[in-house]
């Protein structure tokens, strides 16, 4: 299945990437800025996304909390969300609403400062540390989202430190920090803008040069540093966590080649073969055999820089030993190693994601959020249509051989939840 | 700041609008009276078959709340000759995984394949529907993960407080106020040969609705509901009718203890009204601008103005009987009285005065624009087709949606919050961390306040 892929770059360096399909009245447009939790400096943890709240805040010619208004009013949806390594924003509407989407767009990304108040990063920094309480400290497990990265990467290394970031650090940012932010990240050579649905490639070129064609070129992104890590964890990691919960939870996370590498592509197979759908390893084994969890699950992060995380995620039954859960998960890990995977158990991992593929491709908003990541981390969103081939070219022996390379002992990082001592509640009358 | 800026495109106007339509539903009745419905949406080579049985958790008997999921959930347990893992593992060799579940309303079975595999998966899934074998073993398995489900709800919040909100606001014998999934009291009593008769009882032919989306054209679906479902004989009934009657007429507080919560998930509402009444769309378009969507004043008060949450919402939950109308939102615990002010004033500002034209045209352009892209997939327009035949939704309904919700006038939907919000009758319910929170609400003068443990139900025992 092939969807049409149009794309070109603006003298401003912004990457432009069309895909029309007039099936519904319906357009998505996508913008991913190559700027994540990874870009912050040290003190600053958690900027990335508060920077990405301020977004919502108003521009030059756009009042504050009105660009969700004028969406909400033309009729559409849109949202933004922060990543390790990227930032994207969209919004999905009627399709002839298409250019109040794009001026909006446009506005922000050429004169979001003049709007910016103390006031407005007041807000959105209290906004953001109920955010952290919501899905973080409230929340049974809530803290793995930190936990984990900082388990597996080094101290110095972009991706260890907390995306949602530290309550002090929130607190300390600054408008001087929001200015220099957007200047050095927020430019057009520095994103991807994606329209897909209904609309004319012609008119559609037309209002992108109109809208975006003026905006400066930035000064150029600083590089990252160096994220090559050596191939895995070279020894054991782990970590105990109590935290009011009622069952042990285990993730058990594995270094692998980053994602887009042609070796990923067997370890992507690997974590499916262990850990989608019900019929998976973990499932049939730890939930229906054994009985002593309630769900197992593993997927990867699909980093693209330096490496990527395979992650095996089981929560067990109340009252389960934590240990037993433990080594059951290690045992099945242990069989995929001396074992190897069979022919069947690829097929079904394959034939799952072929089915969840072109169920996704619905939607306007997953092709054009497809389209954006493939132009920002690989250069060429016409590697989309050739996704799928990479997965079912995977043969089960090189499944095998991605296990008895990614699974080994001496590349396990375990964090370990387990229930805190029962605490007395006092009830009064 | 609107002004426009020298050499900068000013503000855009909108285009033509270009049609849209819902697909186009084609109905009908096999001779064993399963009810087809084929909804052609060629686009993309994938088809979603979903079946809705006419008995959801209203139909649960006493004591016995829960056996609606339990049995469902149950489903793709087993067939003859084929159990467990062996049964799952052949809808997936198929590239499909059969969801099964069940909601107050209906039991429901649903897949999404591609076509060219279609006609074997919907045997698979009529199978399990006709005839499962409900394996003792998987049964009492499926039943002790929902009892360790129950069991972790007490550690997190959000879901105490869904749950708990309805069991405080329902009367202690109505359905509604237990949950769909049961409670620590009455999923133990549930067995194999429970799950095997309400089968019996409530799935058969005249009680099932077998809807078909994707590439394929109704004679197509036709043919292979024929194949799947026509020799399926059985009789069934279908579920009860259901009662709504609250717990209380006037307004009072609940907190629900967790101690050094930094945040309180608050919930303010009480019981809304039927998905059929004559003022649902009215309703939708005032729950809309009162909290329905970010632009709504409650988010916008809450999280834009005060930033005491990341986000505050309300909605109506529709069923057939009168589910609850809510307010929910977690908010800072040091500003839970603030919060639950700022609530408290947002529902009486909507009784006190008509919305704007302004305002009200940006809830009703909101629904109705917004309206497409809730079907741009074939699991959401089956989900869509089921669930209107689950609640008696009129066929035309989904075609005339976006012109009615549009000529909606203020006076209408003023005249919907006068009569359907209720601030004399609202449950305040708060799990957090009640020590800290308690006196803030002293003084409030909302009502008496009853502070109970997490795993304290007031619907057990009754």
């Amino acid at each position: 299945m092939q969807i049409s892929i149009e794309t070109y770059t603006l003298p401003n360096g912004l990457r432009v990437v069309l895909s029309e399909d007039h099936a519904t009245p319906i357009v998505a447009v996508n913008l991913w800025y190559h700027v994540g939790s990874a870009n912050e400096r040290e003190g600053r943890t958690g900027f990335a996304h508060l920077f990405e709240h301020m977004l919502f805040q108003g521009s030059a010619q756009v009042a504050t909390n009105e660009h969700f208004e004028l969406i909400q009013r033309a009729g559409g949806t849109l949202n933004g969300s922060t990543w390790l390594d990227r930032t994207n924003y969209y919004e999905i509407l009627p399709s002839h609403q298409l250019e109040i989407a794009l001026w909006l767009e446009a506005d922000r990304m050429a004169r979001l400062l003049p709007a910016m108040t103390q006031e407005k990063l007041d807000t959105q920094r209290d906004v953001v540390k109920n955010e952290r309480r919501w899905s973080v400290d409230n929340q049974p497990y809530g803290t793995w989202w930190e936990r984990l990265p900082a388990l597996c990467f080094p101290p110095d290394h972009p991706f260890h430190h907390s995306l949602i970031g530290s309550m002090e650090d929130l607190t300390e940012a600054s408008l001087e920090d929001v200015a220099a932010f957007f200047r050095t990240y927020y430019t057009p050579d520095n994103a991807v803008l994606t329209i897909a649905g209904d609309f004319d490639s012609i008119e559609a070129r037309q209002l992108v040069e109109r809208h975006f064609g003026e905006i400066p070129r930035g000064t150029g992104r600083p590089a990252l540093p160096d994220m090559s890590l050596p191939p895995t964890f070279g020894g054991r990691r782990r970590e105990v966590v109590e935290d009011a919960v009622v069952a042990p939870r285990l993730f058990l996370a594995f270094r692998i080649p980053p994602a887009g590498d042609d070796a990923w592509y067997a370890v992507y197979l690997l974590s499916a073969v262990l850990g989608s759908g019900e019929a998976c390893r973990l499932e049939t084994t730890l939930v229906r055999d054994q009985a002593i969890a309630t769900s197992a699950n593993a997927y990867t992060y699909d980093l693209t820089k330096g490496s990527d995380l395979l992650v095996i995620d089981v929560t067990a039954r109340p009252g389960v030993d934590p240990s037993a859960l433990e080594a059951a998960v290690e045992g099945e890990v242990d069989r995929m190693i001396t074992e190897g995977v069979g022919e069947a158990e690829c097929r079904r991992a394959l034939a799952l994601l072929e089915t969840a593929w072109v169920a996704e491709l619905q939607s306007a908003g997953s092709r054009a959020d497809a389209l954006s990541k493939f132009a920002t981390y690989h250069d060429d969103p016409t590697l989309l249509n050739a996704e799928l081939a990479r997965y079912a070219a995977v043969s089960a022996e090189e499944v095998t051989v991605a296990a008895r390379r990614y699974l080994v002992a001496e590349n396990r990082a375990t964090l370990l939840y387990v229930p805190q001592v029962p605490q007395v509640v006092e009830v009064a009358a | 700041m609107s002004a426009s800026l020298a050499g900068v495109p000013p503000r855009p106007h909108p285009g033509t609008p270009r049609p849209y339509h819902f697909p186009a539903v084609h109905r009908h009745t096999l001779p064993n009276g399963v009810t087809v419905a084929v909804v052609p949406m060629p686009r993309l080579p994938i088809v979603t078959a979903m079946v809705y049985v006419d008995a959801g958790a209203n139909a649960d008997p006493v004591g016995e709340e829960g056996l609606a999921l339990l049995t469902a959930s149950s489903l793709t347990e087993g067939i003859v000759g084929c159990e467990g893992t062996q049964l799952v593992e052949r809808f997936e060799q198929l590239g499909t995984v059969a969801s099964v579940w069940a909601d107050w309303e209906g039991s429901y079975a649903r897949l999404t394949v591609l076509k060219e595999k279609v006609a074997p998966a919907l045997e698979l899934l009529a199978e399990v529907l006709r005839a499962p074998t409900f394996p003792v073993r998987e049964v009492e398995r499926l039943r002790d993960q929902r009892l360790a489900g129950l069991t972790q709800q007490l550690a997190e919040p959000r879901g105490l407080a869904d749950e708990r909100f309805d069991a405080f606001l329902y009367a202690p014998t109505m359905r509604y106020a237990r949950p769909v999934r049961g409670m620590q009291e009455t999923v133990p009593r549930l067995t194999r040969e429970g799950v095997a008769a309400f089968h019996a009882r409530h799935y058969g032919p005249s009680t099932t609705m077998l809807v078909l989306v994707g590439d394929l054209t109704p004679e197509t679906g036709a043919q292979l509901a024929t194949t799947a479902f026509g020799g399926w004989s059985h009789a069934a009934v279908r579920g009860p009718a259901v009662h709504d009657m609250a717990a209380a007429s006037e307004r009072r507080i609940v907190l629900v203890d967790k101690p050094d919560a930094p945040q309180s998930e608050l919930r303010v509402g009480h019981v809304g009204v039927p998905r059929l009444h004559p003022d649902y769309l009215a309703i939708v378009v005032m729950n809309g601008l009162l909290g329905g969507f970010f632009s709504s004043r409650i988010n916008l008060n809450l999280r834009e103005k005060h930033a005491f949450t990341y986000g505050a919402s309300s909605s109506f939950e529709w069923r057939r009987a009168a589910g609850p109308f809510t307010v929910g939102t977690a908010v800072k615990t040091e500003v839970t009285g603030r919060a639950l002010e700022e609530i408290l004033k947002e529902i009486d500002a909507m009784r006190a005065a008509p919305p704007s034209a302004s305002e009200l045209a940006l809830a009703a352009d909101y629904l109705a624009g917004v309206f497409p892209l809730r079907f741009e997939s074939t699991a959401a327009v089956a989900g869509t087709v089921a669930m209107a035949e689950s609640l008696g939704v009129p066929e035309d309904f989904y075609s005339t949606y976006r012109e009615r919700v549009c000529a909606l006038t203020v006076d209408e939907v003023y005249a919907a919050a006068r009569t359907h919000l209720h601030p004399d009758r609202l449950l305040v319910l708060a799990v957090g961390d009640t020590t800290a929170v308690a006196p803030m609400l002293d003084g409030m003068g909302i009502g008496p306040v009853t502070r109970v443990a997490a795993e304290f139900d007031p619907t057990e025992g009754r």
